[in-house]
């Protein structure tokens, strides 16, 4: 990873009671970096944040943000976060409630520029307490965005958003990292993790199963698939080519399951050039997740 | 960082609240007018030579006063509920700052309390020197010291569900234990608990409109003690409150 020091978590472990919730991780994140926190919910991920905040204090292992500790890094505010639980206060307008926000810290944006990167211009002379759902979504990002931070938590960010509204909010956010800024987000959503993060870094059962670029964690479980219209091939024959580990055939076409997609596409084109219709799918985020969790759940 | 942006804020958001007008100055006021209004010729109460009037006026607005500053833990439960704690703790924000604007906030709206309840006297026919008036203003400030921090205190330990019961029912003890509403006299246990309230210490402040001799030196102990032990209270709420609700 990079030299700059982003944020480290060492051995960081965190228990509620009986709970073990965070169990011992180590991840590293280089300055300019976006990355993902993966997993399903219990998985450990807002645990991990509130003591990368300083909001809780861990148990065992420490956190470190730009070489600070995360209660140092806040106070100088190098930090900004939209949390996963929480509204907004009210008897504000949304207006006031940016600018109040961007008061309290060094160097905030100005505030007519966030209220227009976060989409709600529209919406600035309203009260805090009349909006709905996915705007005060919006209106929680523009308070973590008005900070101008140089790392920004943000935890489940689009939940309560409507399709356009993530859109949106992942343009934004693309932007904002694209000013050498450290983002970390935490998500349950597998396409989100897959689209706009650099790394990501999957938790499961408070601990870190997997960690590497998306392509890296969907190469980990290896599995694309390989679909063509093909009559005349025994199984046998196919399922002997490198790089596939299983096929099958449904009707005039034949399935083929793989290890290694890029080989196994040469080797059958190169055995049966008749081979025709194809395509080559990606098993996803979502089927590595699935293996992922799943392993990490029975090691723990 | 501008923490004036902060404490104007804080002050405009409070007095956007209608509900908090009529309970922080409403009720009192109310109360003032039904007891006193129909009494007002009432020259000597029980014989005292103090006019009901005037004796009602002292007396909710020392109730009024307490009333407004632990009103303050109301607003803060409120922000609790809505996770704004959290949001507020991970931002440059200090601790010190943070405590100011609350203080502050709940002296603007209790001298607001004092200052209608003192009005409405009039209204209904108080006279005092004006000295005595200013006096009775300044020392009653000076008492609230305690009510400002147990507000935050307050806030800060209580969820939004039972806070109006706790402010209600702390209110309701302190005004009652600290012979607000009616005096305690004698020396037994119950005067000796009155005097380590700052509740009673309060009603004296308040009582030098009727002739009483204000706050002794036993009083600024009591009031000094009060204001650390709960300060340091608060702190150690405002400090642990961090929680996911």
């Amino acid at each position: 990873m990079g030299v700059t020091a982003g944020i480290e978590l060492k051995a960081l472990a965190k228990s509620y009671g009986e709970i073990r919730a965070v169990r011992g991780i180590d991840v590293s994140v280089a300055a300019g970096e976006t990355v993902a926190l993966l997993g399903p919910n219990g998985a450990g991920k807002s645990t991990t944040i509130d003591m990368l905040l300083g909001l809780l204090a861990p148990d065992g292992g420490t956190a470190t943000v730009f070489g600070h500790t995360p209660t140092k890094a806040v106070d100088d505010g190098l930090v900004a976060a939209m949390l996963q639980t929480g509204g907004l206060i009210r008897d504000l307008r949304v207006r006031e409630l940016v600018t109040l926000a961007g008061s309290l810290y060094p160097k905030p944006l100005d505030v007519g520029e966030v209220l227009k990167l976060a989409g709600i211009e529209p919406i600035a002379e309203q009260m805090t307490q009349k909006l709905s759902g996915g705007q005060t979504q919006r209106v929680r990002f523009a308070v973590a965005l008005v900070a101008d931070p140089e790392l920004l938590v943000l935890d489940e960010p689009t939940a309560a958003m409507d399709v356009e509204g993530r859109r949106d909010f992942w343009a934004t956010m693309r932007e904002f990292a694209s000013r050498g800024k450290t983002v970390l987000f935490a998500t349950h959503y597998l396409e989100e993790a897959d689209a706009y993060a650099d790394r990501v870094v999957l938790m499961a059962a408070g601990r870190v199963v997997a960690d590497g670029a998306p392509t890296e964690i969907k190469a980990l479980v290896g599995h694309r698939t390989i679909r063509a219209t093909l009559h005349d091939a025994p199984l046998e024959a196919l399922e002997r080519l490198d790089g596939v580990t299983h096929a099958e055939r449904h009707g005039e076409s034949i399935v083929l399951a793989c290890s290694d997609s890029d080989a196994a596409i040469r080797a059958l084109l190169a055995a049966f050039p008749s081979a025709r219709d194809i395509e080559i799918r990606g098993a996803g985020l979502e089927e590595a997740f699935i293996q992922l969790t799943t392993a990490g759940e029975d090691a723990g | 960082m501008r923490s004036t942006t902060y404490i104007r804020y804080e002050l405009i958001r409070t007095f956007r609240n209608r509900r908090f007008f009529i309970f922080s100055f409403g009720f009192p006021l109310i109360l003032y007018f039904a007891i006193a209004g129909p009494n007002r010729n009432d020259r000597s109460l029980s014989g005292t030579g103090i006019s009901l009037r005037l004796y009602y006026m002292v007396g909710l607005a020392a109730f009024g006063a307490m009333n407004a500053m632990l009103s303050t833990g109301a607003r803060i439960s409120a922000e609790r509920t809505t996770g704004w704690n959290r949001q507020l703790r991970i931002t440059p924000l200090s601790t010190r700052t943070y405590f100011r604007a609350k203080v502050l906030t709940g002296y603007i709206v209790a001298t607001m309390a004092l200052l209608l309840l003192f009005l409405a006297g009039r209204i209904l026919g108080v006279h005092l020197p004006g000295h005595i008036w200013l006096e009775m203003l300044g020392l009653m400030l000076v008492c609230l010291v305690p009510f400002a921090v147990l507000g935050i205190l307050i806030g800060h330990l209580v969820s939004a569900e039972s806070i109006g019961p706790v402010i209600g029912g702390s209110i309701a003890l302190f005004a009652f234990l600290g012979g607000v509403w009616f005096p305690i006299t004698g020396g037994g246990f119950l005067s000796k608990l009155a005097e380590a309230l700052p509740s009673y210490w309060l009603a004296r402040a308040s009582h030098i409109a009727i002739g009483g001799s204000g706050v002794t030196t036993h009083g600024w102990i009591v009031l000094g003690i009060w204001t650390i032990v709960v300060a340091q209270l608060a702190r150690r709420a405002y400090r642990r409150d961090t929680k996911r609700s």
